[in-house]
């Protein structure tokens, strides 16, 4: 077999699983909110379907992804019509399967930081004249900051191993949607393809411990005992 | 007339209700545990809301349920000292004593941490301080955010004998010289009669 480009595939599944981290954080934020401090009816059905894809085999989740964004599904017709733009095949469908995989464990992060913010500093803060949104910025978001940060960098983790919903929804195209992990699953169809394995793996160990250890050096500067590990 | 409350408040099984009128100077609100004594005060700071009645400080009505008046916690201007403190964590001393600050304010920074003798804690993290140290800046975090009033909640307890003493000396100066009208919730009898202008059993 010719060897593959390893680094290509290494800069497209780090930019695959930026983009995906990226994109959702402001949503597994604003979910992890909700689901922490929220009172609406439905939060139950809410909890469970943000959960749903950490259940579903990944498999489930690339086929349902596929219906919806596919050329025939309504997301998939919806991006084409209005901004002329397809994730079929593309690393940008890849990225879109990582976050959606990702999604879960980053709303239990954050929903976990944001649940252990002491309601009564708010309330201090409040008496000091502050307003909710100074409340937030000053008080609450610093406080859970370590595990909105544990979050992102579970679902980085998490992006850079996902392989199921990926190979279903956008499969195995080399230089757009070959991630690490969908290049070891290849490597290993072709006979003499170990040495790429070894390789592709010792990689990804490399890259999975990088990000725990960055997040853990995050933690520990930013506050005091708020570790991710 | 500083404070003027009349508030009635159901909690689950128990129903806080309180009524008095005070003059200038500190006015402690006595009871024993488990009276409402803080629910009192988070009302009167606009953290809890009465079910019926009326909160008026120094002639301003802050809340009354008659006339729908509910001004928010943010512009009530109390200064509240908590029972625990609740120093930010992720701030150092210097930083917790400027959040709520105030340009116009009583005094500045350094004068307030000259007053409360805290100078030479400006750059600790909360953490760090004794139980004492901890008090004195929730008050100092309290004066400079300008307050129209002190609200003081057992601001002693769990303190140690010496420390106790500083802070209540601090407590003393702020009735004598600073004038604000300071409501200061206790169960301790003699702390009670050694500050007191007037005394509100609960």
């Amino acid at each position: 077999m010719m060897a593959p480009d390893v680094w290509g595939i290494v800069w497209l599944s780090l930019k695959v699983s930026a983009v995906a981290v990226g994109a959702c954080l402001p949503l597994a934020f604003a979910l992890a909110w909700a689901l922490a401090r929220g009172r609406f009816a439905g939060k139950v059905l809410l909890d469970a379907a943000v959960h749903l894809p950490l259940v579903l085999p990944p498999v489930v989740t690339g086929w349902l992804l596929l219906l919806a964004f596919g050329p025939q599904g309504p997301a998939g017709r919806w991006l084409e019509d209005v901004l002329g733009m397809t994730l079929m095949f593309r690393w940008t469908g890849a990225a879109l399967a990582a976050a959606v995989m990702a999604l879960p464990l980053m709303v239990r992060a954050m929903r976990l930081s944001i649940e252990a913010v002491d309601l009564r500093l708010e309330a201090a803060a409040m008496t000091l004249g502050a307003s909710r949104w100074r409340v937030f910025r000053t008080v609450t978001l610093p406080l859970a900051l370590p595990g909105v940060v544990a979050g992102a960098v579970l679902g980085f983790a998490r992006s850079l191993g996902e392989f199921g919903a990926t190979i279903t929804f956008v499969s195995n195209i080399p230089g757009e949607t070959q991630t690490l992990p969908l290049a070891i699953y290849s490597a290993l169809q072709v006979p003499g393809g170990e040495a790429v394995v070894t390789r592709l793996a010792v990689i990804s160990v490399l890259l999975s411990l990088a990000a725990l250890v960055v997040s853990e050096v995050l933690a520990r500067r930013m506050g005091r005992h708020a570790h991710v590990l | 007339m500083s404070f003027d409350v009349a508030v009635e408040r159901r909690l689950g099984d128990t129903v806080v209700a309180c009524a008095f009128q005070t003059g200038s100077g500190l006015t402690a609100l006595f009871g024993p545990s488990g009276a409402g004594k803080t629910s009192v005060l988070n009302m009167i700071a606009g953290l809890l809301k009465p079910d019926t009645g009326r909160v008026a400080v120094g002639g301003e009505v802050l809340f009354d349920s008659a006339g729908s008046v509910d001004v928010p916690v943010q512009a009530r201007r109390a200064g509240y000292v908590f029972q625990d403190g609740r120093l930010f964590p992720h701030l150092r001393v210097r930083d917790n004593l400027a959040y709520g600050m105030q340009a116009e304010g009583l005094m500045g920074l350094d004068e307030a941490a000259d007053f409360l003798g805290i100078a030479h804690l400006l750059d600790r993290w909360p953490r760090s301080l004794s139980g004492g140290e901890a008090q004195r800046v929730a008050i100092g975090r309290a004066l400079l955010s300008n307050p129209r009033f002190l609200l003081m909640d057992e601001p002693l307890s769990g303190l140690d004998r010496a420390r106790r003493e500083g802070v209540l000396r601090v407590i003393e100066r702020l009735r004598d010289e600073v004038g604000l009208p300071i409501l200061y919730v206790s169960h301790d009898r003699t702390e009670v009669e050694q500050l007191a202008t007037t005394i509100v059993e609960l």
